[in-house]
């Protein structure tokens, strides 16, 4: 609390923490960024500004770089090198080494050991603590909000501002309480908890607010679990979303690269456990979910807004009632070409991606194994698994992991973004149907003419075994 | 930046809900390491047929009618997606001086104030006041004065929009934000020396 003993969020007291100059009438609020993460797409135009006006990177010691977006995930050729074929692709990781390298930046180049999309890497090497301001030129930067920090997506003008000044400008954002109570079921997991919430809220429902997930279903999930709902805060429309550190979040840190050790770890500890949100503040706005209410959830629509329980039908237009809505679902399922009032449950699909910086981590891919081992993956789909990180890559195999989704027929690739973005060789061709664990299915998001369902990791691997939409659940009962 | 005072343009209307950024200019045009050039690939997907060269005839930006037109109507939050800075850029490079809408997503409203693209934030009526008019006639202008806040319809009605002070005074005097954050740099040091560093990427 505060001196005057006023309640406060979470999200206030990183803020508080963090302001150089508090806003006023006329300037927002200067925020200190303690950790900016940076990669190969939305930096180089913010690198050539500070040449061209002679300046420095004024922290490079709170700056990290990794190769994630516009990186092929092609396995390594027989000198172990993973080859990139596109040569404007090619241009801009030169262009990132060249500046990293001038400007003092350390960076995990491509096929690195420690490289990778930039929301597991941080996560992973202990970069992401609680109570963090964190920036990058990424709008999924809202992951790293599973561990209390402030973290939210920024354009490449402002990754030119932090990267020179350390700061921030920045309006002072609203805060909404999203409550997530009771329990989940069987086969129900983080990533149905965040498709139904966008889906309860609309795609641009968040706009200037902050979520806080909170409830007994959001402490009950893992780390991983957590950061898959922060991810996708950014698709609810919210630039930041965060939970409460607490005994999982300590335990996950505890022993990472860069957390703190020793008498630090004890210090930190007793700060990060004041952070949680007080008794008594208030929220802007409130909504609550009950856990165990949810099925898994699947989009229909080209914006993750346009969600729904795997077993419902599609919606109809003329249902709708507002004429903009109706116009948009209308052109949405023109371009999926699906009916109104139509099962999406065995819905025949060409394609399966396990991966992106929503659902790549460790858990994410055991889960996946356990459900495809001793299957097939049906002959005419191809399946993917992209894991988020080469550290993650290397305890998959090492649990042998990557064995059961080869045999299962299923490619085993490097790390990177992959078919999330499509800019990288991974990508649908047109009109084919995806069952995906990323986060955006807009229209051409995977390949221009792609067609997406967004969906959990479980979802995508019993719907890789069916070759067409399916319920994890049916599969899990009959195994039990 | 250039300063923006007034905005003076042909209107053109894209009444869609939720334009995210990747449709404002898809992923596979990020490969670049400069702004320039984007202009043609804003809108690529909707804008051209499946060759990606042959313009879509359907397609509102390629109708010969609505050439020159410098303020987008857009549906209801426009912008959302992607943070992507490539967004405002491909606009601008596209002739856009301003975009209208009932709701900008946030990144791209920032993104959008420091590169001299406006966002004109209106209510339903008058964005679909707008929509029609376009439609109609495709000559219709309107007037936008930054100083005021205010959007001129062509029957004259004058429409306040949002803006804040400090983005204002940016556009008005065409200069950028980072100017005032290393004027602070003191400010900057003394916060340091006051919050110990919490990791060092370095080490």
């Amino acid at each position: 609390m505060t001196a005057n003993g006023k309640p406060r969020t979470l999200f206030e007291k990183v803020w508080n923490a963090h302001t150089v100059r508090d806003q006023s009438e006329d300037t927002p609020a200067v925020l200190y960024i303690d950790l900016h993460l940076v990669h190969e797409v939305t930096s180089p135009q913010a690198f050539s500004m500070l040449r061209d006006r002679g300046l420095a990177v004024r922290r490079p010691d709170l700056t990290i770089g990794t190769m994630d977006h516009s990186t092929p995930t092609t396995p390594r050729n027989t000198l172990g090198v993973i080859p990139i074929a596109d040569s404007m692709a090619a241009k801009q990781l030169d262009t990132f080494t060249q500046n990293c390298d001038d400007f003092g930046i350390p960076m995990y180049a491509l096929g690195d050991e420690h490289q990778g999309i930039v929301h597991v890497i941080g996560p992973e090497k202990g970069l992401t603590q609680p109570g963090m301001t964190i920036v990058c030129g990424d709008s999924h930067t809202s992951t790293h909000g599973a561990f209390g920090a402030l973290a939210f997506g920024i354009g490449t003008s402002e990754v030119g501002h932090v990267l020179a000044t350390q700061t921030l400008l920045q309006n002072k954002p609203k805060t909404m309480a999203v409550n997530v109570e009771g329990k989940l079921g069987d086969g129900v997991t983080a990533k149905d908890i965040i498709l139904a919430i966008i889906a309860r809220i609309g795609i641009g429902g968040g706009t200037g607010h902050v979520f806080e997930y909170r409830g007994d279903a959001i402490r009950g999930l893992s780390m991983e679990g957590r950061m898959t709902v922060c991810n996708m805060s950014i698709e609810g429309g919210a630039r930041a979303g965060m939970v409460a550190p607490d005994d999982t979040t300590f335990e996950y840190m505890n022993g990472r690269q860069h957390a703190p050790s020793g008498a630090d770890w004890d210090a930190a500890l007793a700060r990060w456990r004041q952070l949680p949100t007080d008794a008594g503040a208030a929220f802007d706005q409130e909504i609550t979910l009950r856990a165990d209410e949810l099925i898994p959830m699947i989009t229909y629509g080209t914006n993750p807004g346009m969600g729904m329980p795997i077993d419902a039908a599609v919606p109809a237009p003329v249902d709708e009632p507002d004429v903009n809505r109706r116009v948009a679902l209308d052109k949405a399922l023109s371009y999926m070409d699906l009916q109104p009032g139509q099962q999406l449950l065995g819905k025949p699909i060409d394609v399966v991606f396990i991966g992106s910086c929503t659902n790549s981590r460790i858990s994410d891919l055991r889960q996946a194994a356990a459900f495809i081992q001793g299957r097939k993956v049906a002959d005419s789909v191809r399946m993917m698994v992209v894991p988020g990180s080469q550290q993650v890559k290397k305890q998959a195999e090492d649990e042998g992991l990557h064995e059961i989704f080869r045999a299962a027929g299923a490619e085993w690739r490097e790390a990177g973004c992959s078919m999330c973005i499509a800019m990288n060789g991974d990508q649908l061709q047109p009109g084919q149907y995806a069952v995906s664990t990323s986060n955006r299915n807009f229209e051409g998001r995977q390949g221009k003419g792609g067609r997406t369902f967004l969906a959990s990791p479980l979802t995508a691997a019993a719907s890789a075994i069916a070759g067409a939409v399916s319920d994890p659940r049916t599969i899990l009962s009959s195994a039990n | 930046m250039e300063k923006l005072n007034h905005i003076q343009g042909m209107i053109v209307a894209i009444p869609v809900n939720d334009i995210d950024t990747d449709q404002i200019i898809p992923a596979r045009f990020l490969k670049v390491t400069d702004k320039a050039g984007l202009g043609k690939a804003a809108f690529c997907d909707w804008r051209y047929q499946d060759d990606g060269v042959t313009p879509n005839p359907d397609f509102v930006l390629n109708k010969s009618e609505y050439q020159g037109a410098s303020v987008l109507i857009a549906g209801n939050n426009f912008g959302c997606g992607s943070s992507r800075e490539h967004a405002p850029w491909a606009l601008i490079g596209a002739g856009f001086k301003g975009v209208i809408s009932t709701e900008f997503a946030d990144i791209f409203r920032n993104n959008a104030l420091k590169n001299g693209l406006l966002p004109i934030e209106v209510d339903a009526e008058t964005q679909e006041q707008l929509v029609s008019l376009a439609d109609e006639d495709p000559s219709t202008t309107v007037r936008v004065d930054v100083e005021r806040q205010t959007l001129t319809l062509p029957d004259g009605r004058d429409v306040k929009f949002p803006l804040d002070g400090f983005s204002k005074y940016c556009l008005l005097n065409g200069v950028d934000q980072l100017g005032y954050l290393l004027n602070l740099h003191d400010d900057v040091r003394d916060f340091e020396a006051q919050n110990p560093q919490r990791v060092r990427t370095t080490a």
